[in-house]
């Protein structure tokens, strides 16, 4: 399919992105008052020591993305895979460097927005709100919404508040609110996939379905298997550095050989 | 992935993104794009105002009535103690000084939560900016707009003492709704500006409270200001009356309670009233814009 293809357009563009959080309240040492304030007597010469601590968590990523192309994410934990994807999606300011993207790129997930004191209705209407929904659209597709997320079949338990749900509960209809929306640039989270066996086969279904009408889908996740059927191309992330970028089965393979499995 | 001869290839990641039309992944609009922006998740804003309002008392078993309740119970303690103890009334006669109290503390109050609710509206929201799009200023607007439904609760419960005290409605409580009006405008932009500085310096939440209060004794909630500072030099009560909070606190007033007559009000309070919601609502939404692609990073 290579060479006939003329026509690649970049939907993605990653230019030398380093991303870095600031985190407070975790400078070194002991946490108590005295240590507090000796930091701060101790004037502003060392970020460190003033309990503000710098995590460089991408660090000069370079790719592009094309149209049409299902890129899959891997790394082991902390490497910054859901960094990078919120630096794509605009969500978290780069350091340095510039993430360039044809449209809105949408990260599927809408769980920030949910309130476990409001009941699944509220959220649902709450959730396609937040995401950009208009209220006809949320209208439109609540039914389906919540047929999708089987919380009504052992009873009425859309009229409950969501703190009440089943772990598992809870899981579903924040992945049925999050599925609702169409995007331009998809980004999944693989944290996503839960609920039992059978939910997780009709969200599978719903994630193709909208890889599909997508352009350019990227997916994070640690199941292999899961990103040998979906993505056609991997990024590969150590430490916040991109480590390889190629052909899923290249890519797997080093990365197999590597975690030793 | 077999690199391919193509002129793409020899342009650079701006260049090409020139090419193709890409743009900056989370580049700060315009000012106008951004109003429409706004303007365009209203739903939105107001969806979550009244979800966070519900949310607050969803376990108490009394539920929605303490909306009620606790504005109910602000103002017995406050009369407890400044009317009855401390005798702050000072000139102020029996039958207005208790709706003077009550529209004090609810009025003031209504600014001070929108502050404290505005220095955490980002920083103790950053799960949701980090996981969804849309302008940053739907946050601080929306908990602006939730202690507004907060202070109609309020309202039904001054009604009912302002009546209790002989004062009965008339056309002067027309009045409310424009100096309510220019109190939200004034607050949000408060709360814009709150919450720009309180992402930077989560540490103002600690800090806030003291300032507030501050300003409330300071504002005459609870004592006339004119007659507090008979004897002190005249530009301190000016100052004091002039100052944003007092000069919604006593339009309120005089819209609702009969003893309370103009004599009351500093001069061109209305103009005061506008030029202060004016001035914090269109400085306060331009400073929030200006560091809007920088919310994220807490």
């Amino acid at each position: 399919m290579a060479d006939n293809n003329t026509e690649r357009v970049p939907t993605v563009i990653a230019d030398d992105v380093h991303i870095v959080y600031r985190v407070h309240g975790a400078g070194g040492g002991r946490g108590s008052a005295t240590a507090a304030l000796s930091r701060i007597l101790r004037g502003k010469k060392d970020k460190q020591q003033r309990g503000v601590r710098e995590v460089h968590a991408v660090r000069g990523v370079s790719f592009t993305a094309y149209r049409g192309e299902a890129i899959g994410l891997i790394g082991t934990n902390g490497s910054g895979k859901s960094t990078l994807l919120r630096a794509i999606a605009g969500l978290l300011p780069t350091e340095r460097g510039h993430v360039y993207t044809e449209g809105q790129p949408s990260l599927l997930g809408v769980n920030a927005a949910l309130m476990g004191d409001l009941t699944g209705e509220r959220n649902v209407i709450l959730g396609g709100l937040a995401m950009g929904m208009s209220r006809e659209q949320i209208r439109d597709r609540y039914q389906s919404i919540v047929d999708f997320s089987g919380i009504n079949e052992k009873g009425d338990f859309i009229t409950l508040p969501m703190r009440t749900y089943s772990s598992g509960m809870g899981a579903r209809l924040r992945f049925s609110i999050a599925a609702a929306k169409n995007h331009d640039v998809l980004m999944i989270d693989e944290a996503l996939a839960t609920g039992d066996r059978k939910f997780q086969i009709r969200s599978e279904r719903r994630i193709r379905e909208l890889r599909k009408e997508a352009g350019t889908v990227f997916l994070v996740s640690h199941r292999n298997k899961s990103i040998r059927d979906t993505c056609d191309r991997v990024l590969w992330l150590e430490k916040g550095e991109l480590l390889m970028d190629g052909p899923t089965e290249e890519v797997l393979k080093e990365y197999e050989k590597e975690t030793g499995k | 992935m077999t690199a391919r001869p193509s002129a793409d290839d020899a342009l650079s990641p701006s260049q090409l993104a020139a090419k193709y039309g890409l743009s900056v992944s989370g580049a700060r609009p315009g000012l106008i794009d951004y109003m429409r922006q706004l303007w365009g998740r209203r739903h939105f804003i107001l969806a979550f105002s009244q979800a966070k309002l519900t949310a607050q008392y969803s376990k108490a078993k009394l539920g929605q009535l303490w909306q009620v309740v606790t504005p109910l119970l602000n103002a017995l303690v406050y009369y407890l103690i400044f009317g009855l103890m401390l005798g702050t009334k000072k000139g102020i006669p029996d039958d207005v000084f208790v709706p003077f109290l009550v529209t004090g503390v609810f009025v003031f109050t209504f600014t001070q939560s929108s502050v404290m609710a505005g220095v955490r509206a980002i920083s103790g929201n950053l799960g949701l900016v980090r996981a969804l799009h849309f302008p940053r200023a739907s946050l601080p607007i929306s908990f602006a707009l939730q202690q507004l439904q907060q202070l109609l609760f309020s309202m039904v419960v001054l009604v009912l003492i302002v009546v209790g005290f002989g004062s009965y409605p008339s056309l002067s409580w027309l009045l409310v709704i424009p100096a309510l009006a220019l109190q939200f405008v004034f607050n949000t932009g408060l709360a814009l500006i709150m919450a720009r500085m309180g992402s930077k310096t989560p540490d103002l939440a600690q800090l806030m409270p003291f300032v507030m209060r501050t300003w409330m004794y300071a504002s005459g909630v609870m004592f006339s200001i004119p007659i507090m500072l008979k004897d002190k030099p005249s530009w301190i009560a000016d100052v004091l009356q002039y100052n944003p909070a007092a000069v919604y606190m006593d339009l309120i007033r005089f819209a609702m309670i009969d003893g309370y007559s103009s004599s009351n009000l500093p001069e061109h309070v209305w103009a005061l009233a506008v030029g202060w919601a004016l001035l914090l609502g269109v400085f306060g939404f331009v400073y929030f814009w200006k560091a809007e692609e920088r919310y994220g990073r807490g």
